[in-house]
């Protein structure tokens, strides 16, 4: 099922300097077409040393941090467990802005005390990808500046993603196990100590739209320290994955990014597509690229219609909303839902479009470019908004890297990457469309960077609805997708694919693999290990606004509280795949 | 004054209030104290929106202009609790918010009512795990819940519109007096396991076991494994 032709490594410019450099110590692998290239390292000890290199040296120049993956191989099967009877596995997802390439690094940790040295020096975007690590699976990060738990409360006991950790084990969190936070820690203490406060900012607040807390101290207006803390709509959702199918997980990937719930379902599919090396039908792709566009857009929507009501400009939240729920209307004649839509299936979608979708989808053009001039001439050239956003969480592109910004926040601050343009799938390198990039990396670099991409995004559906082909939405691989209805009832061979798929689910040879997509907020990863039975083993997901709300204190640190509130809802931080 | 007739015999049983005319040709109004309290209270609902996830987004759609809940008297909406009567839980609740659900309640004036928005606000959903509340009454008292996966803007007004009926008729005072309270629901009937958790401190005006309704086997079933999950964080280490 799976077509595993394995890479050249001949493409790997710096296979050479690497084995010249580290020889056996570290070993490039042979991977699938479509996964990413991957270093193993077989001497734990050359980890900060091979990290370095591939940071620095100019062959490799992986630069921006994207993810960093725990595994615990406890149950593993034998292809999947390293040799030597390692337990854990880091995987760390490496990605170099001037070379356009993926990286894969994996360092095998024993049972007993897994531990390595943290890479906080090297990327500092990683800082909070260890927290979680060493909370959810008990990876220990020497030298790391603040390891303690980030998802789970501190009354937790145990690491939860640990195969022998039960996954409905609760433990009560008190009000006192929330009000312990380091901010004394990170801070030198002020002169006159009687001039700040502290103030808490969140987790029910209406600025931080949903559950984010920020503790601030405050010297008069000016924030003089700073700590985020995320983990209230920690869902468990890598947890449940591991016991559902890979189908049965497609509910849950809606309720990550839900502002635009199906551009999470169709990153997921297609990883797992990838992995089973499954092709779908053209019409299926060209409509997940439609559905995706119209997601961005409501996506950017909520984004700009909530942040401006914190700014003060209530009426565009209407507008905003008013587009958003004509979207809504196309979106549950595909697929029966508003929101959380599960139109996805690994091999296709879930049902065809309905017949007028063409018209209909271009009767929502007027609306949506309606809302957005309106948007535009409210705001763009408003001189209130101007002075908020303006100048305000200002991140230089050097820290948009080293912070691992992705997105249109990566974008607003110079950093042009966008996978749709760089690692194109589903058929985007066939359209033409522009990325919006700009220089500035302030607020209002980020607003306009979003109102630009809706205009791109309607390019995009303009041109998709142009071609769209006529054919099947999935595939005919009956291993993967159920068969249709008249199979079922007349073939004995529908039955049994039938059966197979519900009881077994699509069954994955053992592996792991990196997929990647373009979310609302960034790249959006699905990091799949399978052991070849119908349960994902570990799914780990690269939430794009991780990396954003860790680097967010870092950002207002210094500035006044109003432009904190600002900044926070031009991040677009959504907790649902924030905390997953 | 034909204005306010029409309008009390809409919203109030006939029985109670009524325009009369006196006999000077001056009209005035009887009515008891209590179904005019009751009658401000339905048709003037702060609301308080907690919302955590996914239902939010679909809370927003209910309050901005296409869906528009103010037509329903329940308009303004609050992120003070000391400002709101009617808390709308719209979302999952986790064990690390469970504490700050439970305060922000507390800081409510009375009378308030909560509404539980969503699957994972009334059972905690799909979501059995170990770090999702398995509905927020194991902690706060629910007074109407709202089934889905978001529900729809409809069965989210429709629990509010049915909330009204219930304060207007003061049924939700005189059972919640005589513990025989029972609470709405809407939607698809979701399984609910109310009587483990009503026993918890943490929930003290709720009814006992012994007065709450049969519940189905299922549900029962449902609720014993929920009673585990509850019973081991008694015991961390
Ligand atoms: S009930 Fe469904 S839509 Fe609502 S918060 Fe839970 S998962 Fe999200």
């Amino acid at each position: 099922m799976s077509a595993l032709a394995s890479a050249p490594s001949s493409s790997l410019t710096y296979a050479p300097v690497l084995d010249k450099r580290f020889g056996p110590k570290a070993r490039i692998e042979a991977r699938p077409a479509k996964d990413i290239a991957t270093i193993t390292l077989t001497d734990r000890s050359a980890y900060i040393e091979v990290a370095r290199f591939l940071r620095d040296d100019p062959a490799c120049a992986f630069d921006l941090l994207l993810d960093l993956v725990s595994i615990d191989l406890l149950n593993a099967p034998a292809p999947l467990r390293p040799r030597d009877g390692s337990r854990f596995q880091l995987h760390v997802i490496l990605y170099s802005t001037r070379r356009n390439d993926h990286l894969r690094l994996i360092v095998n940790l024993p049972e007993q005390n897994p531990r390595v040295p943290t890479l906080v020096n090297l990327w500092p975007a990683v800082n909070w990808f260890e927290r979680e690590a060493w909370d959810l699976m008990g990876i220990e990060f020497e030298g790391h500046p603040n390891l303690k738990r980030l998802l789970t409360h501190n009354g937790f006991v145990g690491h939860a993603l640990r195969k022998d950790y039960a996954a409905g084990q609760r433990w009560l969190c008190t009000e006192e196990d929330l009000l312990q936070t380091d901010l004394a820690a990170q801070t030198e203490t002020p002169e006159d100590i009687f001039e700040t406060m502290t103030v808490n900012l969140g987790p029910s607040h209406p600025a931080t739209h949903g559950t984010l807390r920020i503790v601030l101290r405050l010297d008069g207006e000016t924030i003089v320290a700073a700590e985020g803390e995320c983990g209230y709509l920690h869902r468990c959702f890598e947890k449940m994955s591991e016991s559902h199918t890979y189908s049965q997980v497609i509910p849950y990937t809606d309720r990550l990014n839900y502002c635009s719930p199906m551009i999470n379902g169709f990153g997921y599919a297609r990883a797992v597509e990838d992995m089973l090396g499954v092709e779908i039908p053209p019409r299926a792709k060209a409509i997940r690229v439609i559905l995706s566009e119209f997601n961005r857009i409501m996506d950017h929507m909520v984004c700009i219609g909530t942040n401006l009501v914190d700014l003060g400009a209530l009426t565009n939240f209407w507008y905003a909303y008013q587009a958003r729920e004509a979207i809504y209307g196309l979106l549950e004649a595909c697929c029966g839902a508003r929101l959380t839509s599960s139109y996805a299936r690994v091999g296709g979608l879930s049902a065809d479009v309905p017949p007028n979708f063409d018209e209909w989808s271009r009767s929502l053009f007027p609306i949506i470019k309606t809302q957005l001039d309106d948007i535009d001439g409210l705001v763009s050239k408003n001189r209130i908004a101007h002075k908020r956003m303006r100048g305000t969480g200002i991140v230089s592109r050097e820290n948009a890297i080293a912070w691992g910004f992705t997105g249109p926040c990566g974008r607003a601050s110079g950093l042009a990457y966008d996978v749709r343009k760089d690692k194109p799938y589903e058929g985007y390198d066939e359209l033409d469309f522009d990325v919006p990039v700009m220089t500035d990396g302030d607020n209002f670099a980020r607003y306009y960077v979003r109102m630009e991409e809706m205009r791109q995004s309607l390019r995009i559906i303009d041109q998709q609805l142009r071609k769209l082909p006529k054919g099947p939405v999935t595939t005919d691989d009956y291993r993967v997708i159920l068969p249709p209805k008249e199979m079922v009832y007349n073939e004995m061979e529908g039955l049994i694919y039938h059966f197979k798929v519900v009881f077994e689910g699509t069954k994955v040879a053992p592996g792991y693999f990196y997929s990647s997509v373009e979310g609302g907020n960034g790249e959006l990863g699905y990091t799949i290990v399978a052991d070849g039975s119908g349960n994902p083993y570990r799914l780990k997901v690269r939430p794009p606004c991780f990396p954003l709300f860790a680097a967010y204190e870092k950002i207002i640190k210094g500035g006044m509280v109003s432009d904190a509130v600002a900044t926070l809802g031009m991040l677009n931080i959504i907790a649902g795949e924030l905390d997953r | 004054m034909s204005f306010i007739k029409n309008t009390l015999s809409w919203i109030a049983p006939p029985t109670a209030p009524g325009v009369q005319s006196g006999a000077g040709g001056a009209d005035f109004l009887t009515t008891k104290l209590d179904v005019l309290v009751q009658w401000a209270h339905s048709n003037s609902l702060w609301p308080l929106p907690f919302g955590t996830a996914c239902c939010a987004i679909e809370f927003m759609s209910v309050v901005s202009s296409h869906y528009d809940l103010s037509r329903f008297g329940a308009e303004v909406v609050r992120f003070s609790p000391r400002q709101a009567d009617m808390m709308i839980v719209a979302g999952t609740v986790t064990d690390k918010q469970a504490p700050i659900l439970r305060k922000i309640y507390d800081q409510m004036a009375e009378p308030k009512w909560v509404v539980s928005m969503g699957v994972c606000a009334c059972t905690g959903g799909f979501y059995r795990a170990y770090h999702v509340v398995q509905g927020i009454d194991e902690i706060v008292p629910v007074d109407v819940y709202v089934a889905g996966c978001p529900p729809t803007p409809e069965n989210l007004m429709r629990g509010i519109i049915e909330l009204q009926r219930r304060i207007q008729t003061g049924d939700l005072a005189r059972h919640r007096q005589n513990k025989t309270y029972v609470p709405i629901r809407v939607g698809e009937q979701p399984v609910i396991g109310l009587p483990a958790y009503s026993q918890s401190v943490m929930a003290p005006n709720r009814p006992g076991v012994s007065e709450m309704p049969v519940m189905a086997d299922s549900a029962e079933a449902d609720m014993g494994a929920k009673a585990d999950v509850l019973k081991h964080q008694g015991d961390r280490s």
